[in-house]
């Protein structure tokens, strides 16, 4: 597993998610940290294409050899795509955090919510 | 010994066509004809796949599993929430008198008078041990038990003509809870916790409304702590008309000192099968009663085991009976009586000890608890693995292994296997959630000083050990049946049938 990393490219939210903001939409992950915590993922529970999520609850889980943990939406809007190659392997999400193991794309309804999110120095500041 | 391969076969790998380990002998009374005897549809077309083996084969199969198990017997077990406490052998005994053993579920109430007399004194001491008045033996499991209460809460309202959505479960709650909420039926609803380690007082305030149906509690904590608010929390949740359910998953620490009654508590599941001893763990069976208030008596399960004085009983003698007419009981939560094997334990339990002897067992278990917390201290321990909440603890306490993973670069599953080759079951690990690297531990009352003290000093070992090499903690554990074995692989790619 690599060592933790938090892109500069990339939004936090204190559940520990991230968000690459791109034009209206944004493509959601767990970082580096949460991967890390929760130790080898065995499943994700992919939702659906079409659902609305709403920042700050959560939309959907993730199961670890540990626990199961709900995933938190950092930014609201409509889920576009999903990541259906981490219902074979979930392990991706260990492997490749920020990249190959993102979890959904959302259009979102309130491009204005990201102001509330961290950059990666705070976030990275507040994880000490 | 043969060698490892064969150890590693399982009962169907060793079948060989036609071997047997009984024959019966020839037939000597007339055949009856078998469509006679049951319809063609009821059987099946070919015969099972069963494995065919001789005694001999059938006895070392099992009997070099059993050795190959780690259980109670073996050695100390201190997982955390689960009060591995040792099971006296006497109630073995006892549980295998005939009476007790052979009596069959459907015998008529009248020729079981003994057995229901024994269930009738079983729900009056956990009644006294509650401090709530009617007991009902039918759920058989804490799980069972709280799904029992859960249900109960939702009759209550109900008659009442209210219907209401949430459940409220501390972030701390075993996962039976949230389940067993969504089970039900309703939204679960966390309540955080403070820096303290209590129940957020301002949470449960903010989310305690006429939605809210019951709060889940269990106390002491799972963080081995008592809730010093609880009569405030009590009165938050009743406030809002809600049922204070009681998860007796701890119940281990507060036997005869206190009583969930007393604290307000609507509902009680009692885990006998932790606290009243019996084996556990391995599968065998539980038993999860449930003692409640009045307000929530005319709900409970049914049948119901009632004692009758002569006169109720048509003028004839004092008598045991199940009472079937309570017509807005929840219904039957299973079939025939509960387990009454654990009926018997657990009440020859009570009875061996008394009402002096179960809050003594209380009082050592917490004793335990903080002598073995104060030894890891002395030994260094707490250093890489610090307490979560640095209180006194009641009989479990729980530590975090964030400064030994990040300074020792060992974790706590780690620190869990490692354990393993020094003739110790670790700990509950990765739980409580919200403790970082959590290590759960439960000593219960009846390991001895010297058991403790070998643990304190078995856990500074492997700190000591990963200073110099972490890598062996990694790929612990050495001296067990099997290796460290791939979890990840196993819930990812189970493999749940033998191949053909």
């Amino acid at each position: 597993m690599a060592e933790a990393n938090y892109p500069d490219d990339l939004l936090y939210h204190p559940e520990h998610d991230w968000a690459r903001v791109e034009g209206g939409e944004a493509t959601f992950g767990i970082t580096w940290y949460a991967q890390d915590a929760l130790g080898e993922l065995v499943f994700f529970d992919a939702p659906q294409v079409g659902a609305h999520v709403t920042k700050d609850e959560p939309y959907t889980e993730v199961e670890s050899v540990k626990a199961v943990s709900d995933v938190f939406a950092p930014l609201s809007g409509e889920i576009v795509a999903v990541n259906d190659a981490l219902s074979e392997k979930p392990e991706t999400i260990n492997e490749d955090p920020y990249g190959e193991g993102w979890l959904v794309r959302v259009r979102l309804s309130d491009p204005a919510e990201t102001e509330s999110l961290m950059d990666a120095q705070t976030y990275e500041a507040g994880l000490e | 010994m043969i060698g490892a391969a064969d150890d590693e076969l399982t009962i169907y790998e060793r079948s060989r066509p036609g071997r047997r380990a009984f024959v019966a002998p020839a037939l000597d009374v007339p055949e009856a004809p078998l469509d006679e005897l049951l319809p063609t549809s009821l059987r099946r077309a070919e015969p099972p796949r069963l494995p065919e083996v001789s005694e001999p084969e059938i006895v070392r199969h099992y009997n070099r599993l059993s050795k190959r198990n780690f259980d109670l017997d073996t050695g100390f077990y201190p997982l955390g929430s689960c009060t591995m406490k040792h099971n006296p052998k006497l109630h073995e005994r006892v549980a295998a008198l005939s009476g007790h053993a052979h009596l069959h579920p459907l015998q008529d109430p009248r020729r079981a008078q003994g057995a229901l007399e024994l269930m009738w004194r079983l729900q009056q001491a956990l009644a006294e041990i509650a401090g709530l008045p009617h007991v009902s033996l039918q759920p058989s499991a804490g799980s069972h038990g709280e799904l029992a209460g859960v249900l109960l809460t939702r009759a209550f309202h109900e008659d009442h003509g209210e219907v209401r959505t949430k459940v409220l479960t501390p972030d701390t709650a075993h996962g039976t809870n949230p389940a067993t909420v969504t089970m039900a039926g309703y939204e679960v609803v966390k309540v955080g916790t403070d820096a303290d380690g209590n129940v957020d007082l301002d949470d449960l305030r903010a989310k305690a409304d006429a939605e809210v149906a019951c709060l889940m509690l269990t106390n002491p904590s799972t963080l081995g702590l008592f809730e010093p608010g609880i009569e405030q929390i009590a009165e938050i949740v009743h406030g809002v008309g809600a049922t204070l359910y009681y998860d007796g998953a701890n119940l281990n620490a507060i036997m005869g000192v206190c009583r969930p009654g007393d604290m307000g508590f609507d509902i009680v599941h009692f885990n006998l099968h932790k606290t009243f001893t019996q084996p556990h763990g391995g599968g065998g069976p539980g038993s999860g009663p449930i003692a409640v208030a009045e307000r929530i008596a005319p709900y409970l399960p049914r049948p119901q085991v009632v004692g009758r004085d002569g006169a109720a009983n048509g003028g004839s003698e004092a008598g045991y009976d199940l009472d079937y007419d309570r017509p807005k009981s929840i219904g039957r939560l299973r079939g025939m009586h509960g387990n009454y094997g654990v009926f018997v334990r657990a009440y020859a339990y009570i009875r061996s000890l008394g009402a002096a002897g179960l809050r003594e067992v209380s009082e050592v278990a917490v004793l335990n608890a903080n002598y073995l917390l104060a030894r890891l201290r002395h030994e260094g321990v707490l250093e890489y693995l610090p307490s979560a909440y640095p209180r006194l603890c009641m009989h479990e306490f729980v530590l975090s292994g964030a400064p030994m993973k990040r300074e020792l670069q060992i974790r706590t599953l780690d620190l869990a296997k490692r354990l393993l080759d020094h003739g110790v079951h670790p700990p509950t690990v990765y739980f409580p959630l919200i403790v970082e690297e959590a290590l759960l531990i439960e000593p219960t009352e009846t390991e001895t000083r010297e058991t403790l003290d070998r643990f304190a000093a078995a856990v500074a070992e492997i700190l000591r050990e990963a200073r110099d090499d972490p890598s062996v903690a990694r790929s612990a554990p050495y001296r067990t049946p099997v290796r460290r074995l791939d979890e990840a692989a196993a819930s990812r790619r189970p493999v749940i049938r033998q191949p053909r």
